[in-house]
């Protein structure tokens, strides 16, 4: 177990490393830059320009660049934004509690619906409450998530006037009502295509464990089947549903980032978007490196678990 | 008196095929009968309809166990007998094992849902189960995993489980195919000695003669859905009336048999029931004649002996 923590330790070290690497040169890489939108200004001049390039430390090879950034990383000194002067770690880690929400919610939520909804439709195989859960599951993994809160606002907020556009919270503070109000329409969304997915994976997982043998072995026992279903079956199908979760924190990262946008939710993901405009290389490779390292945790800790509830699993070098 | 297990025309389909076609036989209180025959006969699926855990097939006829037909049983009273009037043991015992609940756990769970134990209770009982199955160090086996355990360790697991609340009959569907041939012999004696000992009845489904021959009481032949000839052990080796039976019985290979000499085999292959009028095995049978193209039907040619063969000598 140690060994293969350390093992996987390193592992995750040098991913975080190439991830590092790989996003900052093609932050680099893409034209224009932080200071693109000055050149065009006529009231600064070149040497304006060349001044604060300087002050950044962007007249520098990217190379040696790359490493005072990797330096600053690695004790904590994570940078300063290029617009407003913030210390970055405290940008990034102020958005972070609002990302943390949705993302936990959204997972939580569609983890239960999901599974839920898995099992039904592979105990009642196609019966009406199957084939519906099936088109419903393509209407979702079909619809672009931004489309999707985009209806989604025009329908419940704009239109029937149910729930909040955006934001965590109204402006005049919000009690916990006013702040679970604003979260529905975007774990709505966020979660729809989570859902989707956990139910057709659940589905043909729980479709191949029911026909195997010792599913007939708990029947001919005697078992009540919703014991066989939930005790054996679903027992049995942990592994493969863990190992999705893990597999599915980037597309969750991914989805956050559109979903903060389209409802203006204060987290990470709205502010790595607003980032990205300006260019603001510091606060995009923080929260580039936070949302790696979240990645390869979940994943870490998903193989843990497997291993936990499948004894057959023995942690060795992956 | 009636036996305890009275099967009357049990036929099973799935869709238009017929896997078993209106087979009758009885099984007395504390009988092993063994029921033979070729891949796909029929045999597990006559077994499984009896325990009525086949799913999408059309079940007709009666089995009364002890009196009761099981085929008018709701769903929850038959569920009720599962496992404790008649239990089942399956052929591969590493896949028939929850592969992530402890053996002890699925063990406890069997006595759990059928007799009012406490958890406490039900272990003990558990444990008594493991040292009368010849399980070594029960307490630590009890909190393995399968596949912490060899096959024939999983098979006396599964033996356990079949016999923790003492069933009246147990269908034992292939106990020993996937064992080595010394783990076999163990299980057999094994199963022997349990059912002996508290009087269970025993269907004893195997392909393997040598099986039979050392374990059953009676021996049911099967050939393609039907039962073609039913005896007493000794009489059915000593003096096969069926021409399947002797074939089957000719195509063992003897131990004094040279390397080079070819093994007796029957010729062609089986078909299904509907390909065939008639007689099903009229055509691979030696004596087939014209009057094979009517079914025959069970008779009693000795006492006890019974043949479903017109031919029969």
């Amino acid at each position: 177990m140690l060994r293969f923590l350390a093992h996987r330790l390193a592992q995750s070290v040098v991913l975080l490393l190439g991830v590092s690497i790989i996003g900052f040169g093609l932050m680099h890489l893409a034209p224009g830059g932080p200071l693109a939108l000055y050149t065009i200004n006529p009231t600064v001049t070149a040497q304006d320009i060349e001044r604060v390039k300087a002050q950044f430390g962007l007249d520098q090879p990217v190379a040696i660049q790359y490493l005072k950034w990797a330096e600053g990383m690695f004790t904590g000194n994570w940078g300063y934004s290029f617009f407003g002067g913030q210390q970055v770690r405290e940008i990034v880690l102020d958005r972070m509690p609002a990302t943390l929400e949705l993302m936990g919610t959204s997972l939580f939520l569609a983890l239960m619906i999901g599974v839920t909804i898995g099992i039904v439709s592979a105990v009642r195989r196609n019966s009406v409450a199957d084939y519906a859960s099936a088109v419903a599951a393509m209407i979702a993994l079909s619809l672009p998530t931004f489309w999707f809160g985009l209806l989604a606002i025009y329908l419940f907020a704009q239109t029937l006037e149910w729930l909040p556009a955006g934001g965590v919270a109204s402006t005049s503070g919000g009690d916990l009502v006013d702040r679970l109000r604003h979260l529905v329409l975007p774990v709505a969304v966020l979660s729809f295509v989570l859902v989707a997915q956990w139910s057709r994976y659940t589905r043909s997982a729980m479709l191949d464990i029911l026909n195997q043998d010792y599913i007939r072995t708990a029947e001919a026992k005697g078992l009540k089947r919703s014991r066989i279903l939930l005790n054996h079956a679903l027992r049995a199908c942990l592994a493969p549903l863990i190992t999705l979760a893990g597999l599915q924190l980037p597309l969750l990262v991914g989805g956050a980032l559109v979903t903060e946008t389209v409802f203006s939710w204060p987290g990470m993901g709205l502010l790595f978007v607003n980032a990205l405009g300006m260019r603001d290389y510091p606060v995009l490779m923080a929260i580039l490196m936070v949302s790696a390292f979240v990645v390869v945790l979940g994943n870490l800790l998903a193989d843990i678990a497997v291993a936990l509830v499948d004894p057959r699993v023995k942690l060795g070098y992956g | 008196m009636t036996a305890l297990l009275e099967v009357e025309k049990l036929a099973v389909s799935f869709g238009t095929m017929r896997a078993v076609d209106a087979i009758s036989f009885t099984v007395e209180s504390g009988e092993i009968l063994g029921l033979v025959g070729e891949s796909g006969c029929g045999k597990t699926t006559a077994a499984l309809a009896l325990m009525r855990l086949l799913r999408g097939a059309t079940c007709t006829g009666a089995a009364r166990l002890a009196d009761v037909d099981l085929f008018s049983l709701d769903e929850p009273a038959m569920r009720a007998r599962r496992g404790s009037d008649l239990a089942m043991i399956f052929q591969d015992p590493a896949t028939a094992l929850h592969p992530t609940i402890q053996v002890g756990d699925q063990l406890v769970e069997t006595l759990r849902t059928h007799l009012n134990l406490s958890a406490r209770q039900a272990r003990s009982r558990a444990l008594d189960l493991f040292r009368k199955v010849g399980i070594a160090a029960p307490e630590a086996r009890l909190r393995a995993f399968p596949h912490e355990l060899s096959g024939g360790m999983c098979q006396r697991v599964m033996i356990a489980m079949a016999i923790a609340c003492s069933p009246l009959l147990l269908l034992a569907d292939e106990p020993t195919t996937a064992l080595d041939v010394t783990v076999q012999a163990q299980i057999l004696d094994l199963l022997r000695q349990v059912t002996r000992e508290a009087g269970m009845s025993v269907v004893l489904i195997t392909h393997d003669l040598g099986v039979v021959a050392g374990m059953a009481d009676r021996v049911a032949v099967m050939y393609a859905g039907a039962i073609v000839e039913m005896a007493g052990t000794d009489r059915l080796f000593a003096a096969p009336r069926h021409p399947y039976t002797r074939g089957l019985l000719a195509s063992i290979p003897a131990l004094d048999q040279g390397w080079d000499e070819p093994i007796p085999t029957l010729a062609g292959s089986v078909q299904s029931a509907f390909e065939v009028p008639g007689c099903r095995f009229s055509p691979r049978c030696p004596l087939a004649s014209e009057i094979c193209r009517s079914a025959p039907s069970l008779r009693e040619v000795a006492p006890g002996h019974f043949v479903s063969c017109w031919n029969a000598a």
